[in-house]
């Protein structure tokens, strides 16, 4: 018998938790496509994590909430183009599709872009200006995080009326229907997954380019591997702070377009939340500080913790995200490709 | 305590750098009561002193990334007491700093192009030459041109330091303590090339404990000592001066010999540190 009931009471009954490796077999391609899907939102979000981490070693907790902007961001954009949260998918053509989809996604890109840069300015730099001790910048982090939620909780439907924010989740304008493309053994790979997967893979990538080959970037992996250095070759620390911000507000103003075709009601004021502390599991996991680890922390990240739960039961998904976090930096505190764009102060 | 007057300088014109009552805290603790220095066009000026007399400080306030708490710094005829680093740089003032600040995770050619980060090169003409040259002075960086920095030895990571700095073209060049942690003989030799660079025309403000070697090389030093300038003059004569020989190069006052030993005055200067400054002669007659 491959399934394994661990007690047969009501507090660990069959529902809580189960072991059956057997169901990962029966849906292994289905789970690894749904991995890979949450893989890719997680990685984008990882790299705004990663970049900040690099050049200011400070965890922006409060990322998860320029991610939830990005997701109000793209809908505002979509309803001022005349849509209506009724429910139904919009089909006016594969053109016209990938035109809204391409407005929504620079529209939460420029509203991320925007909160994120706006957050270092107006938290972080000042604390910055009087040298605070990095435990004052956590905090801080943790506060931006709550006053953005909040703020979106609470005064966004009145600035709006009543059609943003709010105590209750945005009614979806859905762009896109999944439909299946083609399968590959159980699983069926559609026009979301492609979308998602080649989106996070373009967008890391065209980061990762201006990061290790433009100018630019190497001014941000100089601030990152040696700051006083950097300084002294006249490159300006704040600027080069502002436009790391900016790069992971983008990223993840991307990915909130990505994740609401995914979860289309999933637009809500916390909904940045958990999704956030997994991406900053994932860049952790993949090495903090390491543009490339981030990619593949959140494609591990997102594919395990889907093959665990066809394992272990659907509620235990989180757990193994974060369990395997625990593993990874037991065994390997650097994480799997250890930290690089500032190797300099390990 | 009164301040002797440091400004002697040897060439006519106005000064490169004119440096006047600089004074620099960390915190509440003054590192630098009010110095006062010049550096001329075309000039060699070394700065000695023994560990923690305020040169590195003065060098980082030079390059802006200290602020300081009184005092003037004039570049080139210009007040640049208020501006940001990366704008000096980009006026011409560039640094190499102690311990070498060779970024690590980068290869030696990313390493000198971030040296012309803020000092744009006009053509692709003009760069070419720039990096010609550097690899010309320092044959061992074109060898290792696709090696990351942080793989170096300490002396290859000193060239690259010297030759990053070189990449901006610098009107002011500033080196402190080139020679920290290197063989004696790569001492000698970044020093010929310090030498050679400032015969192609470039000004150099220097940082040493290698009394010797430096003011042997020098146009023009100043003797630095608990955040002051105690003693200035000319490099040769400050060589044979009895108590800057006594306190800086490791010989006894009244010695006179020569030591050909080129290890001997850092380990003069280390142990003139270790002793602090209550047992040293009196250098302010």
């Amino acid at each position: 018998m491959s399934f394994l009931a661990l007690s047969s009471g009501p507090l660990l009954s069959n529902d809580v938790i189960s072991f059956d490796i057997a169901n990962l077999g029966r849906s292994f391609f289905q789970s690894t496509l749904d991995g890979l899907e949450w893989g890719a939102i997680y990685a984008l979000v990882a790299v705004g994590y990663t970049l900040v981490y690099g050049v200011l070693r400070l965890i922006n907790f409060a990322h998860s909430e320029v991610f939830m902007a990005g997701m109000f961001g793209q809908y505002a954009a979509l309803m001022a183009l005349g849509f209506t949260p009724n429910g139904n998918a919009y089909n006016e053509g594969p053109v016209m599709t990938i035109l809204y989809l391409g407005i929504a996604m620079l529209a939460g890109m420029a509203v991320s872009c925007v909160v994120a840069v706006s957050l270092e300015r107006v938290a972080y730099r000042p604390l910055r200006k009087r040298s605070a001790p990095p435990l004052v910048f956590l905090i801080t982090a943790i506060g931006a995080s709550f006053v953005l939620q909040e703020f979106v909780h609470f005064v966004l439907p009145n600035l709006t009326g009543q059609t943003l924010g709010g105590v209750n989740a945005q009614q979806p304008i859905k762009l896109v229907n999944r439909e299946e493309l083609f399968s590959v053994g159980d699983g069926s790979v559609s026009n979301l997954t492609l979308i998602l997967v080649l989106s996070a893979l373009v967008l890391t990538g065209i980061t990762d380019i201006i990061v290790n080959r433009t100018k630019f970037g190497r001014g941000i992996r100089a601030v990152a591997q040696d700051p006083t250095t950097a300084t002294l070759m006249g490159v300006s620390r704040e600027r080069v702070i502002m436009l790391t911000f900016a790069i992971g507000g983008i990223l993840a103003g991307a990915a909130a377009l990505l994740y609401t075709l995914k979860i289309p009601n999933g637009i809500i004021f916390n909904g940045g939340f958990i999704l956030g502390i997994k991406a900053f599991s994932a860049a952790v996991l993949g090495g903090i500080g390491n543009l490339r680890g981030a990619l593949l922390g959140g494609l591990i990240l997102g594919v395990a913790e889907n093959w665990g739960q066809y394992i272990f039961g659907n509620n235990w998904k989180d757990v193994i995200a974060f369990a395997l976090l625990v593993l990874v930096l037991m065994f390997r505190p650097t994480g799997i490709l250890g930290e690089k764009l500032g190797r300099a102060r390990a | 305590m009164s301040q002797p007057d440091p400004n002697q300088p040897t060439t006519s014109g106005d000064p490169l750098l004119e440096i006047s009552n600089m004074a620099v805290a960390y915190g509440r603790i003054e590192a630098l009561h009010g110095i006062s220095l010049t550096v001329n066009p075309g000039e060699l000026v070394t700065l000695i002193g023994a560990n923690g007399a305020g040169k590195t400080t003065t060098m980082r306030a030079i390059s802006g990334i200290l602020p300081l708490s009184s005092g003037r710094v004039i570049f080139d005829g210009r007040d640049i007491t208020r501006m940001k680093a990366h704008q000096r740089v980009a006026a011409g003032i560039i640094q190499a700093p102690e311990g070498r600040g060779v970024f690590p995770g980068m290869t030696v050619q990313e390493n000198l192009d971030m040296g012309h980060y803020a000092r744009k090169f006009d053509s692709k003409a003009d760069y070419d030459e720039a990096l010609e040259r550097v690899y010309s002075l320092f044959p061992r960086l074109l060898e290792r041109r696709k090696q990351a920095g942080g793989t170096m030895s300490g002396g290859e990571q000193q060239m690259l330091a010297i030759g990053r700095a070189l990449m901006a073209r610098p009107r002011l060049l500033l080196l402190d303590e080139p020679s920290m942690g290197l063989a004696p003989m790569i001492i000698q030799q970044i020093f010929r090339i310090i030498s050679e660079i400032n015969q192609q025309g470039t000004t150099i403000l220097l940082v040493e404990q290698n009394a010797q070697q430096a003011l042997s090389r020098s146009d023009r030093a100043y003797i630095m000592e608990t955040g002051e300038v105690i003693k200035t003059g000319v490099g040769k004569e400050l060589l044979v001066d009895p108590s800057v020989k006594e306190a800086y190069l490791g010989v006894g006052a009244d010695s006179g010999s020569d030591t050909s030993r080129a290890a001997a005055p850092a380990a003069g200067a280390v142990a003139g540190g270790a002793a602090g400054a209550a047992e040293r002669p009196d250098l302010r007659k």
